[in-house]
């Protein structure tokens, strides 16, 4: 168990650098000159332009470039952005935001898609059944980002239910609702996963045997059922997360959530390299975190699975 | 110790409700002064919500370059002179500011102000900060040292820390010497770059962590660098101690960080901001119903053209000529501003704007922003008859700044009157479009747009085409403008000088470096929650006249 934790903690090393590399050549090789673009519609004087440049080694070739952002990461010097806040200290800020607003959603997406499909599971072919496929094909046909505009709207504004925006006051109630909507939008994946598994578990011997044993309803499904029904849905709600956290600029722009979506965004637009590559390097860090997490979570769920 | 300290602030909130109550007897407003006797006037309840943007560089006047820092900046800091409404400048901190040859000047201020640490303004917080400002050494923060740019010994070439054009007489009185005669620039006085600094940053090793907790002597402060939320809001209080002629109407002005403008329309229909000084798209065509008389839409200090250099194939000498104008009589101004941006743009009648006095919308040879397709295709055909055309009109933009929609409008409008093939021609980014134009290698025409820095003729016209200017992206050169711009620029009184700015102007009419399209409104717009709201010649509104009902 611990070599196959630290082989996989191993094999993050080349992946943590290969990902490094990789955005910070694609940051590099976006054309046009972020520095001039700092100036707007009025060209500064080539000295002014020199002098900014040197600031923030965008004056040296691609591979000085990166081998000092390299040294300066491992020296654990994350960087400045261009307005001079350190660039950890700017992650430290929003990430907590991003992760509440993750948390919760990953969390109302779980819960649906194992309840929502568990019975639908029990009662292939029935009404709630099919009145869930119905429903689930809506909300999983409408843009995510059109969800959030309406409900923004229309629980926000009209109904005045929901703050309409979160800015400052980023708790869990502010950001209920952009959250739900999110799960709303990707529950569908997971609850046709467990139905799918569901039916599956209902016809395997072990549940005949449970039955043929005398065991109560409640406990069957509870016990033997669900539970060995959920692997797929957990790998699939880990999946969504990392997607999550590195996807939230839609939602963070239309509630104003002051996360990681937001401030990577501003920065890509102004070409902070920092900035990017940092968020980058450690969102990528934790997607390989949180996939080896859920690994080691298959095996608590299925006795079967040993890791050696 | 203990006694003193409260002793001065009972002065200080006695001179505040003084200041608000002083506010009030001007603006009418009963609401505000009930809140004031309570108690200290930063704790008031008046506190106007706007929205804003992260600022992009440190809160340091000369190094703020965009509107997010700069909204925060114009209200923590007063300068020499202020602009109102109309544009028109008064003096702020200065006394007088005199010339007799409008080369050198003498500015003298006015007694008492201080920053909100505590320490005076004198004459060597401005010529220090500019000093500075104009050093090349200090170019990786001080964006904006082109003001400093007229100043005698100012250089781009080596690092100048004290220019020998500003001199300290006493400490109410300096003299600036400009290299050049130049009447209007006790104009551009107002400007941030001109801002006085404290001896706190003068001092400071670290300029940028100064810019996380700055201090000022203007209508607002940042009372504490906690107030500032990085990438969510910033909460400024009343200075008590400012003491210019501008009256103050409200407790306080809380700028929220929005990521979109949609995010901070949603907010005030919901009533939770009170200004906004932008309108997103996606509302446009409904914000003036949905507001009704609280929507701003009004010309703002912003014009937008397009530029075709010189070195194009076509466009130089007489049949460039020619041709410059047929493409402007081929554009249909009107149609375009009312379809596209429903009437959120002006068609241009001149190369300046509408706020700025001395605008004319009748300077000779303007009638070529008229749309007149037989006259397009008669001057084209005769063109054709020097050279035929050959080729597509191009016009390039950057497909990042949503000018997708009026560069199509546009070249659809020159394809269908002229008969040719025209195109735009995007650049995916910003910043790719303008290194191009900068490096002068981008091969068509391409869209170009001006923000005046301070509200005169000359700052829509000497910057953009006098030759060599820094942002003559057209690389434009003409010794007749030239000249007038010099004119007018050393004339002794206003008059004259707006009379050789429209001269200069009809030469650039002949020779159509750039096609004016139409100026930029300022739209936005406010909640029922405050009154009193007045969009400046800047397109901002002016913060401390807004009233909360």
């Amino acid at each position: 168990m611990l070599m196959y934790v630290v082989r996989r903690l191993l094999q993050a090393i080349p992946v943590f650098l290969g990902t490094t590399f990789l955005i910070y050549f694609m940051v590099f090789s976006m054309p046009g000159d972020p520095v001039l673009a700092l100036f707007g519609d009025k060209t500064p004087n080539p000295a002014v332009l020199e002098a900014v440049r040197a600031q923030y080694n965008l004056d040296q070739p691609f591979f000085v470039q990166y081998l000092l952002y390299l040294k300066n990461l491992l020296t654990g010097n994350l960087g400045v952005t261009f307005s001079g806040q350190e660039v950890s200290e700017v992650f430290a800020r929003a990430f907590p935001v991003t992760l509440k607003l993750v948390v919760m959603a990953v969390v109302i997406e779980f819960l649906l898609a194992v309840i929502i499909g568990l019975i639908s599971g029990l009662r292939k072919g029935g009404i709630i059944d099919n009145t869930n496929l119905v429903v689930a094909l809506v909300l999983s046909s409408v843009p995510p980002f059109v969800a959030l505009f309406l409900a923004q709207y229309f629980i926000g504004i009209k109904l005045g239910w929901a703050p309409v925006t979160v800015g400052a006051n980023a708790t869990w109630g502010a950001m209920f609702l952009p959250a739900l909507v999110i799960a709303l939008t990707i529950y569908v994946t997971g609850m046709r996963l467990m139905r799918g598994s569901v039916i599956e578990a209902q016809n395997a011997d072990y549940v005949r045997t449970a039955s043929a044993k005398g065991l109560t309803r409640g406990r069957i499904v509870g016990v033997h059922v669900a539970r060995n029904s959920l692997i797929p849905v957990i790998t699939n709600t880990a999946a969504s997360f990392g997607a999550l956290i590195a996807g939230t600029t839609v939602t963070e722009g239309i509630f104003n959530i002051p996360g990681i979506g937001k401030v990577l965004f501003d920065a890509i637009t102004r070409g902070e390299n920092a900035t990017v590559v940092t968020f980058v390097t450690i969102l990528t860090i934790m997607y390989v975190i949180v996939n080896i997490l859920v690994d080691l979570l298959y095996a608590v769920l299925d006795p079967r699975i040993r890791y050696v | 110790m203990k006694i003193s300290k409260s002793v001065l602030g009972g002065v200080t909130v006695a001179t505040a409700s003084a200041l608000v109550l002083v506010g009030c007897s001007s603006s009418g407003s009963e609401t505000d002064t009930s809140a004031s006797t309570d108690g200290s006037a930063s704790t008031g309840d008046a506190i106007i919500i706007t929205n804003g943007s992260e600022p992009q560089n440190p809160l340091i006047p000369v190094a703020t370059n965009e509107t997010g820092g700069g909204k925060i900046v114009d209200a923590l800091w007063a300068g020499l002179v202020y602009y109102d409404g109309d544009g028109a400048a008064h003096n702020e901190v200065a006394e007088s500011i005199t010339s007799d040859d409008s080369q050198t000047f003498t500015v003298t201020l006015k007694e008492g102000w201080t920053f909100t640490d505590g320490t005076p303004v004198l004459a060597h917080n401005f010529v220090d900060a500019w000093n500075w400002g104009a050093d090349l050494a200090n170019a990786e923060l001080a964006y904006n040292s082109y003001f400093f740019e007229q100043i005698e010994g100012f250089s781009w070439d080596e690092s100048v820390p004290e220019m020998s054009g500003l001199e300290v007489v006493d400490d109410l009185t300096f003299t600036i010497t400009l290299a050049n005669a130049n009447a209007e620039f006790p104009l551009s006085l107002g400007y941030s770059a001109f801002y006085p600094m404290p001896d706190s940053f003068l001092e400071a090793e670290d300029k940028a962590a100064w810019g996380a907790a700055p201090v000022g002597n203007g209508i607002y402060t940042l009372a504490d660098a906690a107030d500032w939320q990085h990438d969510v809001q910033i909460e400024l209080g009343v200075n008590p101690d400012y003491m210019g002629e501008r009256e103050l109407a409200n407790d306080g002005l809380k700028i929220v960080f929005y990521a979109t403008q949609d995010a901070a329309y949603a907010d005030l229909l919901a009533g939770n901001v009170d200004v906004i000084d932008g309108i997103p798209d996606s509302a446009i065509a409904t914000f003036e119903t949905d507001l009704g008389d609280r929507a701003v839409n009004q010309p703002a200090a912003i014009f937008q053209s397009f530029t075709i250099p010189e070195r194009l194939e076509h466009f130089s000498g007489e049949e460039g000529n020619l041709r410059r104008q047929a493409l402007s009589m081929s554009i249909n101004r009107d149609e375009i501003t009312d379809v596209i941006y429903q009437g959120t743009r002006t068609p241009a009648s001149d190369f300046t704007s509408p706020v700025i006095s001395g605008w004319s919308d009748s300077v000779p040879g303007s009638e070529v922003l008229e749309y007149n397709p037989e006259k397009a295709a008669e001057l084209w055909a005769e063109a054709d008859a020097i050279n035929a055309w050959t080729g597509t009109f191009q016009l390039g933009y950057n497909a990042d700044g949503g000018h997708q929609t009026w560069v199509d409008a546009v070249v659809n409008s020159i394809k269908n009157t002229l008969g040719i093939e025209a195109e735009g021609a995007p650049y995916p980014t910003f910043a790719e479009f303008r290194t191009d134009i900068s490096n002068g290698v981008i091969e068509t025409a391409f869209r170009t747009g001006w923000q005046a820095d301070y509200p005169s003729l000359e700052n829509f016209l000497g910057p953009l085409y006098y030759t060599g200017a820094g942002s003559n992206d057209g690389d434009y050169s003409s010794e007749a403008f030239d000249t007038l711009i010099d004119e007018g620029r050393t004339a002794s009184d206003p008059e004259t000088a707006i009379e050789k700015f429209q001269e200069a102007q009809e030469v650039l009419f002949q020779d159509l470096p750039a096609i004016p399209l139409w100026y930029s409104n300022v739209t936005g717009g406010y909640a029922e929650t405050v009154s009193n709201v007045v969009f400046d010649w800047h397109s901002v509104p002016l913060f401390y006249e807004i009233t909360k009902n």
